[in-house]
């Protein structure tokens, strides 16, 4: 199977009982593993400590994490000011709330003032679920990344979710990291490279792929699927975890658009602005290339079970193989 | 307790405040945009601070010990920027480049390219709790380092700043004091007409806060006063200072047409005449 060896991918990854585990689950034990490490990392919340899983910092570390209640402004601006004074903070609630309700905030106080702050933001995507459309955040990737001096990460699974907030920690600046509610199949591995602002490349056919997948967050598991889907219909493509939105890894993505020919982006969020947005951007200017989008098609989501909405909204493993297909014819 | 404040040392603040006037109309006129009636309103406070409140060394704007002012209100900034020049952090010369590109002095403050500049402001409301992050983190860090926050009373409207109140108050931040310039203006009218702020006292007094007020152009209530913010122990307090917006021009004073606009040639002419006039008077009585 062309799995990229050196991803060193979980090797439960297509069985059935492939292990399931929820991306905030990463969150928790990352805080603490930074809260270890350096004693300036300090946590907030805006009342979801449990669901945000930082009530491991809190019960770790209790004099470093501040109870914020439901006021995510507040919360965004005292993490600047303590961003500023040496601290190095994480903010945690809904991203529909933060970085939604505090955009403002976080645009004035935390980038432009360049302060050191990192911003968790949860609930993230349709995954979401049974809550619906007011807890669904799929414009975050977006509302972050047009920030200048702000980064964005989307990990892929709870391991990758750890290391993201570990790694989050010791880069200097504002970093917004999206995480998921719902349990998800767990692609990667302890060994799994990650190295903030690097695409890793999960699976590249032996032969020459005709396409490749680009995609973020949870839905790596639905463009792994497809890809082998694919490769037994005859149809060769790669695949690469673009984790890090911004900075974006661009030597990687215009190595694989022009070897492949055929680009399609697949992320739980909104198509404008998102994943999508940010590899057309770079690639109408630098190597313009054939490109398909699965995502949120300009609309909002509804109540139900998290994978069911996938579907539903057309982020499923047919939608993305439907996508390659059409990419593919469009060379 | 701060230095006691002698007669010579409030003579002195005085005449500054008056050249801290003058330099805002200079900024102003120069600048072609801007505001007049906040800034000249908190010239005495500003004078106060940077000459007699203050812990800080304009040599070394990164003292990690200093006291930080935070300036919520951003729009204000000229009056804190000529009091910078005054103190130390720059030539009064620079002060003719506010609002210019190419100008560490934007229109509006920004942390990055002033040093001693504490935060970037100007969107109203969030000031406090920046002003809280950084109350927090000095006393993590157990410095004995005093957060001062300006905020004018129009952004009392924010909903912000009551969370951010909420939050020091639950937290006893008594290393944090707050000074609203209670000038009763703002943009569109007067702040009772616009959005009635009264009681306001009661309102921080509500929120566990310790409450003072002053008349804000009397800067020996203003020293009394952070004297006292020091003494409390178990809140934070606000210094509510009543202030008379444009002062010491008086065609300026008390007219909320003055909160955002520059005055024209003329109209700096008029009111520098009238400051310089008021300094001179002002150093014949001193001596």
């Amino acid at each position: 199977m062309p799995v990229n060896s050196r991803a060193k991918l979980n090797s439960k990854l297509f069985d059935k009982d492939v292990e399931q585990k929820a991306i905030r689950d990463g969150y928790g034990p990352g805080l603490v593993s930074a809260g270890e490490e350096n004693p300036n990392v300090v946590v907030l919340c805006a009342d979801l400590s449990e669901s945000t899983r930082s009530e491991d910092f809190a019960k770790k570390f209790p004099e470093r994490f501040f109870e914020i209640g439901v006021a995510e402004q507040n919360m965004a601006a005292i993490a600047a000011g303590l961003g500023v004074s040496g601290k190095i903070p994480f903010i945690s609630s809904y991203a529909t709330f933060s970085p939604g309700r505090n955009w403002e905030q976080i645009r004035t106080t935390i980038s432009y003032n360049d302060s050191n702050v990192k911003i968790a933001g949860h609930h993230a995507g349709l995954v979401t679920g049974p809550d619906g459309a007011t807890h669904q955040a799929v414009e975050d990737i977006a509302t972050m990344r047009v920030l200048a001096n702000m980064k964005v990460f989307v990990p892929c699974d709870a391991i990758e979710a750890k290391k993201a907030t570990i790694a989050a920690a010791k880069i200097w600046g504002p970093i917004y990291i999206r995480f998921a509610r719902e349990k998800s199949s767990v692609l990667t591995t302890e060994a799994t490279p990650y190295t903030p602002g690097k695409a890793e490349v999960f699976w590249e056919s032996k032969k020459k792929p005709k396409a490749v997948i680009i995609g973020c967050g949870l839905l790596m598991y639905n463009a792994l699927l497809a890809a082998k889907e694919l490769e037994e219909d005859g149809i060769d493509v790669a695949v690469i975890n673009n984790h890090t939105i911004k900075p974006l890894d661009e030597k990687t993505i215009l190595e694989y658009a022009k070897k492949c020919g055929a680009v399609v982006t697949v992320e739980e969020h909104q198509i404008s602005g998102g994943l999508g947005g940010a590899v057309a951007e770079f690639l109408s200017k630098n190597a313009p290339t054939p490109m398909e989008f699965v995502g949120m098609q300009g609309v909002f989501g509804e109540s139900g079970p998290g994978k069911e909405l996938i579907d539903e909204y057309g982020m499923g493993v047919k939608d993305v193989i439907r996508a390659v297909k059409k990419a593919i014819k469009r060379k | 307790m701060l230095e006691s404040l002698h007669d010579k040392k409030l003579k002195f603040l005085e005449e500054m405040a008056n050249r801290i006037r003058q330099d805002i109309i200079s900024m102003l006129v120069e600048a072609e945009s801007g505001h007049s009636a906040g800034p000249l309103g908190m010239a005495d406070i500003f004078t106060a601070l940077y000459f007699h409140v203050l812990k800080h060394d304009p040599k070394k704007p990164d003292w990690p010990e200093r006291d930080r002012l935070v300036l919520s209100n951003g729009h204000i900034c000229p009056v804190r920027y000529a009091a910078m020049a005054h103190a130390g952090y720059f030539s009064l010369e620079e002060l003719k480049t506010l609002r210019k590109i190419h100008s560490r002095l934007q229109g509006h403050p920004h942390r990055a390219t002033l040093p001693g500049m504490e935060t970037t402001s100007g969107p109203l409301g969030s000031g406090l709790s920046q002003a809280v992050g950084m109350a927090l983190a000095v006393k993590l860090d157990k410095k004995r380092c005093k957060i001062y926050c300006l905020m004018s009373d129009g952004e009392q409207q924010c909903g912000n700043i009551w969370e951010a109140a909420m939050f020091a108050g639950k937290n006893k931040l008594n290393n944090l004091i707050g000074v609203i310039d209670r000038n009763n203006i703002q943009i569109d009218g007067f702040t009772e007409n616009i959005m009635p702020l009264e009681p306001l006292r009661d309102k921080y007094e509500a929120f566990n806060w310790h409450v003072i007020e002053i008349d804000g152009h009397n800067i020996h209530h203003f020293v009394d006063a952070v004297n006292e913010a020091h003494a409390i122990y178990e809140k934070p307090t606000v210094i509510i200072a009543h202030t008379i917006p444009g002062k010491g021009v008086s065609f300026m004073e008390n007219k909320f047409e003055w909160h955002g606009k520059p005055p024209n040639s003329d109209e700096a002419e008029a009111a520098l005449m009238e400051l310089a006039a008021n300094y001179d008077r002002m150093k014949r009585e001193h001596h």
